[in-house]
């Protein structure tokens, strides 16, 4: 009895008491860590679900210091626009980098400073990547305007560029050797390993940290400022200054005229809501085309 | 639950029974490029073999003959080299990052390390079978079949048909036959390795290497494997890896004995198993040591 009892030992008072502590204290990390997002989306929808209407939708921002300021149409597109564009540009170069740092470059030296350099891009400032872009393309009115919505998509995609580099790499390391080494003893070229195998079954993850790319980018006001503009013009004109909805934002929130201030709160909300919605669309896609 | 065994069981039946003869009306230009296969056969030759892995120098100067339409199989303990030997065989080796071989391999007369040889080519005639079933994940078991095709840009005017045919020849196509576009990761292990083989075979190579292919699976998938293997080697030459010495005694014609990078003994399987010429392949497979 008493030897059982030696081997078996209740687990003691002091370990339960310690149990019961970090348990409750790694909950209530988890509530604190939650506080300000909660309080975020509940602002958000506060504030900014009063300003939405179907004009607001409709129509442009009008720059009137009287009577209804205007909707965020041109934010809308403009964002929509430049982010595709800088989409366009940086996922395909990011994810062509990723590939060469895992399937070819590896270890060596070169694809060490690669990836070095890579850390460094990701820890730039975004304005400075405003900056660069204005120096080298605004200034010199590089393709006639000075300011042009497809400078802000660079500026942007510069951006993203590291994000999109960094997840893909992760990502494409996760596929198994073993279905290289398949692939490659069946007698295919690396190329053919690389598009048929390692590509569609690293998908779904390289189009999470693509999207990840996109959500961060798209709330980037500061590369914008210098090189797509600050306008109210209605201009889904990429060559032209374009709108977008950070930099809406960024002006409206300063106004004196609440009607103004509300249509900040009604377009940082849109703004999220367009990244939810990507974020949907985006799984909903990488889980289809994963079964085909 | 029992009903679909059922079925299943029969399919398999059916499929072994009438095997040979479906698969000569099956494909008539596919048999017939096997029977001249069949006719010549083709032999891998190992000379003066030694590999390197980085500074690590782990085979040592091997020479092995495979013969034609023969099952050879490599025993040995952990850490001898067996795995490298057949990895040798068909350049994978080298895919390993600082690992490199010297020495000679041919098959038939084909220098497989030769200047200029096409690496590409020197795999799809030497097919292997992995330790663990690894199926490509994004693909239906009919796209699994058929990747060796598509993965080499190998054009067929009947893929189907193909596909059929090498399911076939690995007696899963009774069990498949119905969800040939079901995710080929959602069989089991042992029916994921035939599948995995039945893709080795669909590029029609002329050998076969095995990599202990029975490893990962229990004792039932591991005899139809066998027996698999005992089909195959009508058509290719097959080199298996494996520690389990009952499963060399049955598939192996001979048998090679292997022990830090070098070979000790090579002799017909019996012979190995019941009088071995060296006192260390004796300790080996009466259990000893390894």
């Amino acid at each position: 009895m008493s030897a059982v009892a030696a081997r078996f030992p209740e687990v003691s008072p002091r370990r339960r008491r310690t149990d019961r502590f970090m348990r409750a204290s790694l909950l209530a990390g988890t509530l604190i860590a939650l506080v300000p997002l909660v309080l975020v989306v509940y602002f958000l929808l506060k504030q900014g679900l009063g300003a939405w209407s179907g004009s607001f939708f409709s129509s442009d921002p009008n720059g009137n210091f009287f009577g209804n300021p205007g909707g965020i149409r041109s934010a809308i597109f403009g964002t929509l626009e430049m982010i595709a564009l800088a989409t366009l540009i940086a996922v395909p170069i990011g994810i062509g980098v990723a590939l060469y740092l895992v399937e070819y470059g590896k270890q060596s030296a070169f694809a060490n400073i690669v990836r070095y350099f890579i850390d460094v891009m990701t820890g730039v400032p975004s304005i400075v990547f405003g900056l660069f872009i204005y120096i080298s393309l605004v200034i010199n009115h590089v393709g006639g305007a000075s300011f042009a919505g497809w400078k802000g998509s660079v500026a942007v995609s510069l951006l993203m560029l590291p994000v999109v580099t960094r997840s893909a790499e992760v990502v494409l390391l996760l596929v198994p050797d073993s279905l290289r080494e398949a692939a490659l003893a069946l007698g295919a070229p690396r190329w053919r390993v690389v598009s048929r195998v390692v590509l569609p079954t690293a998908l779904p993850g390289l189009v999470t940290g693509s999207l990840l790319a996109v959500a961060r980018g798209m709330g980037e006001t500061a590369p914008l400022l210098f090189t797509a503009g600050v306008t109210f013009l209605a201009s889904s004109n990429i060559n032209q200054q374009m709108n977008s909805l950070p930099v809406q934002i960024f002006n409206d929130i300063t106004s004196p005229r609440q009607a103004v201030v509300d249509r900040a709160w009604g377009a940082a909300l849109a703004l999220v809501a367009i990244i939810l919605v990507l974020n949907l669309v985006a799984r909903f896609v990488s889980r289809r085309s994963r079964m085909a | 639950m029992i009903p679909p065994e059922t079925t299943s069981k029969e399919q398999t039946d059916m499929s072994t029974a009438g095997g040979p003869s479906e698969r000569s009306q099956a494909a008539p230009g596919a048999s017939a490029s096997r029977a001249k296969v069949n006719k010549s056969g083709h032999g891998v030759k190992v000379t003066d073999l030694h590999a390197y892995y980085g500074s690590l120098h782990s085979i040592k100067g091997i020479s092995i003959d495979f013969p034609p339409n023969e099952v050879t199989a490599i025993i040995g303990p952990s850490g001898s080299g067996k795995s490298t030997v057949v990895r040798c065989i068909n350049r994978m080796h080298e895919e390993i990052p600082g690992a490199r071989a010297e020495g000679s391999v041919t098959l038939d007369e084909l220098d497989v390390y030769g200047e200029g040889v096409d690496v590409t080519a020197v795999r799809r005639l030497i097919g292997m079978v992995f330790q663990k079933p690894n199926p490509f994940p994004t693909m239906s078991i009919f796209d699994n079949v058929a990747a060796g095709l598509r993965l080499t840009g190998t054009k067929t005017s009947d893929l189907r048909h193909l596909v059929e045919h090498s399911l076939q020849s690995v007696g899963l196509w009774g069990e498949v036959k119905d969800r040939l576009g079901e995710p080929g990761i959602g069989l089991s292990g042992g029916q994921q390795q035939r599948l995995c083989i039945a893709r080795t075979v669909a590029v029609e190579p002329e050998v076969i290497l095995m990599d202990e292919p029975c490893s990962a699976l229990d004792p039932m998938a591991t005899l139809k494997i066998e027996e698999l293997i005992d089909e195959l080697k009508e058509r290719y030459t097959i080199v298996i890896v494996t520690h389990n010495m009952q499963q060399a005694a049955r598939v192996a014609d001979t048998t090679v004995f292997m022990l830090d990078g070098q070979v000790i003994e090579h002799d017909a399987t019996n012979k190995m198993f019941t009088r071995p010429n060296d006192e260390r392949t004796e300790r080996y497979v009466t259990g000893k040591f390894g």
